[in-house]
C-alpha cells in the first residue's frame, strides 16, 4: 500500500460509516420496518390502486422532464456565467442559489401567485387555454424552480477548468461553431450534466413544499406520490405511508444506480491510467 | 507558398504586443520566433493561426490576403504547448477529426479516413496506439498525436507553440531530432515558437529573435550568433561578456585592450563591447593588448569548462570557455594568473546612455593576429592599415 500523507484511514473511515448509517441507513430501516407492517397483499393493494399509480407517475415522469429541463438551462446559465463577463454578472450567480435559500412553502406561493388563472401571468396564458397552475405543468414548473441550482452549481467548475487551447485545435482542424461544441465540448461535460441531472432529478422526485401549493392536488391528475404519503399519515395510515415511502425510495434507488453508470460510461476516458 | 508578413501590429490594453513586424518566409521554410515571454512571438502565431487578428498589417499567402480567411478555412496546421488533444476521443479519433468534421462533400469515406489515419501514426511512431485514450500516453507521445493530427487535414503552414515546452529534457531533445526530419521529409513550411535558444539554434533554417513586440533580427542561426545585430541579440543569445568601452584620444578602449582599428569617436554616448566566453585567449603574450586575470572557478561541464576570471584592472569578472583537456594542459589552477585578450568582439555604440535598443553603429572586431575568419556573408571591411578587421552598419 501507498504511504499516505495524513494517517488516521481507519479512524476516519469508522467515523464515516458509523455517521452515514446513523443519518442515512438507520431512519430508512427504520422505514422498510415500519412498511413491512401491511405484508405482501396490503403492498399489491396499495400499489395497483389507479391513484396511487397516478400520483407515483406524476411524480417520477414530472421529475424525469424538470431535471432534463434543468440540464439544459442550467447547461446555459453556467454556459453564460462562466464563459461571459458582463455588468451583474456576481449578482446574476448569487441569484442562482436563491432556491436553494427560499422556503419552498414560499416558493410555491409565489409560483401559484403568477400561474394561477387569475395571475400577473396566468391571466395571459389562461384565454390560450393553457394551464399551468393547478395542473401537470405547475407540477413541473415547481420542480423544475427547486432543482435548478444543481445544474448550474454542478456545471460551472468544470466550465471554468476547461482547456482553451482544445477549442482552438479544433477551430483550426476546420470545425465549425457547433462541431465544436457538440463534438468537442459537450461529450467531455456529459459526466458533470449527468451529475447535475440527477441531483435536479432527486430533488424533483422528493419535493413536497412548492409542489403542493400549485399542484391544486387534484386526485388522478395533479396529485404527487409524497402528497399522498402525507394525506396517509394523516389518516393515521402509517404502514401504507411507509410502504408508499419505501416504493419511492426503492425506485429512486434504481434511478440514481442507472444514473451512475451512464455517468461512468460516458466518462470513461477519465478513468483510464497509463 | 510564400508568406508576406507587412507591419503587423497588434496592442491588448494599450500595450503593444506586437509593433510593426515584418517577415517573409520562403517555401518549405522552418522559422523559429525566439524571444523570452511577452516578446510577442505567441502574438504573432496566433494571428498566423488566425486565433487573432492584429490591429494594422497585412498578412500575403502566394499574393492573396491570408488575414481575410477564417482560422478554419486557413488550413494551417497548429500545435499546441500543453497538447491539447481531445481527452474524450481516442488516438485514432483525435487525428482523423479534421476530417470528419468536413462536409460530407469533402469529406473522404471511412475507409479512406481509416488509412489516413494508419499512415499518420507510422509517420509518428505510434503505431498500434490508435485505440488508446490521451490519458493513456506520454507527454511525447501526446505531442507526436497533436501533431498527426495537425498533419491530418494536409496544412500548407505548419505552426508550433513551444511544442517541448511541457516534456522533460532528454524526451524534448529526442523529439526535436525527429521534427527535424520529419521536416526535411514533408518540407512543410513551419513558424515554430519557443523561448529556448538552442532548440531555435538547433532546429531552425532561420531565427526571428523578438523583443518587445519587435523583430530584432532575422538571419541563419549562425549569422544570429555571430553577427548580432543589436545589443539585445548580443545578451539574449548564448553567452556574452558585456564591457563598457571608454572613447578617448580617438581610440576604443578597455582598460590595457585597446580596439584597435576602431574609429574612437568622443560624440557617442556609451560604446559596449560585446566578448563570447570562446572567444577569450588565455595565456596571451605580454606585448599584445590585453589583462591580466586571477582565475576565481572552474565549472567542468563535460566536455568545455566553464572559467571565471577576475580582472581587477576593470574591476570586473568574465566567462571564458576552453575545451576540457585545456584545463589540465594549460595548468589552469584556481588562483593562477595569466593574460586574457579577446580574439574578436561586437562592440555598439550606443545613442542614449542607457538605451540598449537603440544604436548608432556596430562593428565587428577582431585581433590582428587572429586567424582571420571565413568569408561572410555581410560586408565585413577591414578599416585601419589591415591591422584589424571591423564591419559597421548602423
Amino acid at each position: 500500500m501507498r504511504r499516505r500523507i495524513l494517517p488516521g484511514f481507519g479512524l476516519s473511515l469508522g467515523y464515516a460509516l458509523t455517521y452515514l448509517g446513523l443519518i442515512v441507513l438507520l431512519p430508512l430501516a427504520a422505514l422498510a420496518w415500519k412498511a413491512s407492517g401491511i405484508g405482501i397483499g396490503g403492498m399489491l393493494h396499495l400499489l395497483g390502486s389507479p391513484r396511487t399509480l397516478a400520483a407515483l407517475r406524476l411524480s417520477f415522469a414530472g421529475a424525469m422532464l424538470a431535471a432534463v429541463i434543468n440540464a439544459g438551462f442550467g447547461l446555459l446559465v453556467a454556459w453564460v456565467l462562466v464563459r461571459y463577463r458582463f455588468p451583474g454578472r456576481r449578482l446574476f450567480d448569487a441569484l442562482v442559489d436563491l432556491p436553494f435559500a427560499l422556503p419552498t412553502a414560499v416558493a410555491g406561493i409565489a409560483l401559484t401567485a403568477l400561474y394561477a388563472p387569475n395571475g400577473w401571468l396566468g391571466r395571459w396564458l389562461t384565454p390560450w387555454g393553457i394551464q399551468i397552475a393547478y395542473a401537470p405543468p405547475g407540477v413541473i414548473l415547481a420542480m423544475v424552480f427547486v432543482g435548478f441550482p444543481f445544474v448550474v452549481r454542478t456545471l460551472q467548475p468544470v466550465l471554468a477548468s476547461l482547456d482553451r487551447d482544445v477549442e482552438e485545435a479544433a477551430e483550426s482542424l476546420g470545425a465549425s461553431h457547433l462541431q465544436t461544441f457538440f463534438r468537442v465540448i459537450l461529450p467531455v461535460l456529459v459526466p458533470t450534466l449527468l451529475t447535475g441531472f440527477a441531483l435536479a432529478l432527486a430533488r424533483a422526485v422528493g419535493e413536497y413544499g412548492s409542489v403542493i401549493f400549485i399542484a391544486g392536488n387534484i386526485p388522478m391528475r395533479s396529485e404527487i406520490a409524497p402528497l399522498l404519503i402525507v394525506e396517509k399519515l394523516e389518516e393515521f395510515d402509517y404502514a401504507g405511508a411507509a410502504a408508499l415511502g419505501m416504493v419511492m425510495l426503492l425506485a429512486s434507488f434504481a434511478l440514481l444506480i442507472l444514473i451512475s453508470r451512464l455517468q461512468r460510461w460516458s466518462g470513461r476516458w477519465a478513468e483510464l491510467q497509463r | 507558398m510564400t508568406l508576406q508578413l507587412s507591419h503587423l501590429s497588434r496592442r491588448f490594453a494599450g500595450i503593444p504586443a506586437l509593433d510593426d513586424v515584418s517577415l517573409a518566409m520562403a517555401p518549405g521554410e522552418f522559422l523559429a520566433l525566439l524571444g523570452s515571454s511577452g516578446s510577442g512571438k505567441t502574438t504573432l502565431l496566433r494571428i498566423l493561426a488566425g486565433l487573432d487578428y492584429p490591429d494594422a498589417g497585412t498578412a500575403q499567402l502566394d499574393g492573396r490576403d491570408f488575414l481575410a480567411a477564417e482560422a478554419r478555412e486557413r488550413k494551417v496546421g497548429l500545435v499546441f504547448q500543453h497538447y491539447a488533444l481531445f481527452r474524450h476521443l481516442t488516438v485514432a479519433e483525435n487525428v482523423a477529426f479534421g476530417l470528419r468534421v468536413r462536409s460530407r462533400k469533402s469529406r473522404p469515406s471511412n475507409a479512406a479516413i481509416n488509412e489516413r489515419v494508419g499512415q499518420l501514426l507510422k509517420r509518428v511512431q505510434l503505431e498500434g496506439y490508435g485505440r488508446r485514450y490521451p490519458a493513456q500516453l506520454s507527454g511525447g507521445q501526446r505531442q507526436r498525436v497533436a501533431l498527426a493530427r495537425a498533419l491530418a487535414v494536409e496544412p500548407s503552414l505548419l505552426l508550433l507553440d513551444e511544442p517541448f515546452g511541457a516534456l522533460d529534457a532528454q524526451v524534448r531533445v529526442t523529439l526535436r531530432r525527429w521534427l527535424r526530419e520529419l521536416h526535411e521529409e514533408l518540407k512543410l513550411t513551419t513558424v515554430f515558437v519557443t523561448h529556448d535558444q538552442e532548440e531555435a539554434l538547433e532546429l531552425a533554417d532561420r531565427i526571428a529573435v523578438m523583443n518587445h513586440g519587435r523583430i530584432e533580427q532575422v538571419g541563419t542561426p549562425e549569422a544570429i550568433y555571430q553577427q548580432p545585430a543589436t545589443p539585445f541579440v548580443c545578451e539574449f543569445i548564448g553567452k556574452m561578456n558585456k564591457l563598457a568601452v571608454t572613447s578617448a584620444d580617438g581610440r576604443l578602449s578597455v582598460g590595457d585592450w585597446v580596439l584597435d582599428g576602431l574609429p574612437g569617436n568622443d560624440h557617442h554616448a556609451q560604446v559596449v563591447a560585446y566578448v563570447r566566453p570562446e572567444h577569450l585567449s588565455l595565456g596571451v603574450a605580454e606585448t599584445r593588448p590585453g589583462w591580466t586575470a586571477r582565475l576565481r572557478h572552474v565549472y567542468l561541464a563535460g566536455s568545455v569548462a566553464h572559467l571565471e576570471l577576475h580582472i581587477p584592472s576593470i574591476g570586473q569578472t568574465l566567462e571564458a570557455d576552453v575545451g576540457g583537456e585545456d584545463v589540465a594542459r594549460l595548468g589552469l589552477q584556481v588562483g593562477a594568473e595569466f593574460r586574457v585578450a579577446p580574439r574578436s568582439a561586437v562592440v555598439f555604440a550606443l545613442g542614449e546612455p542607457e538605451g540598449s535598443q537603440s544604436f548608432e553603429e556596430r562593428w565587428f572586431w577582431q585581433a590582428a593576429d587572429a586567424v582571420p575568419p571565413a568569408p561572410r556573408a555581410t560586408s565585413v571591411s577591414p578599416i585601419g592599415e589591415g591591422r584589424a578587421r571591423a564591419g559597421r552598419c548602423s
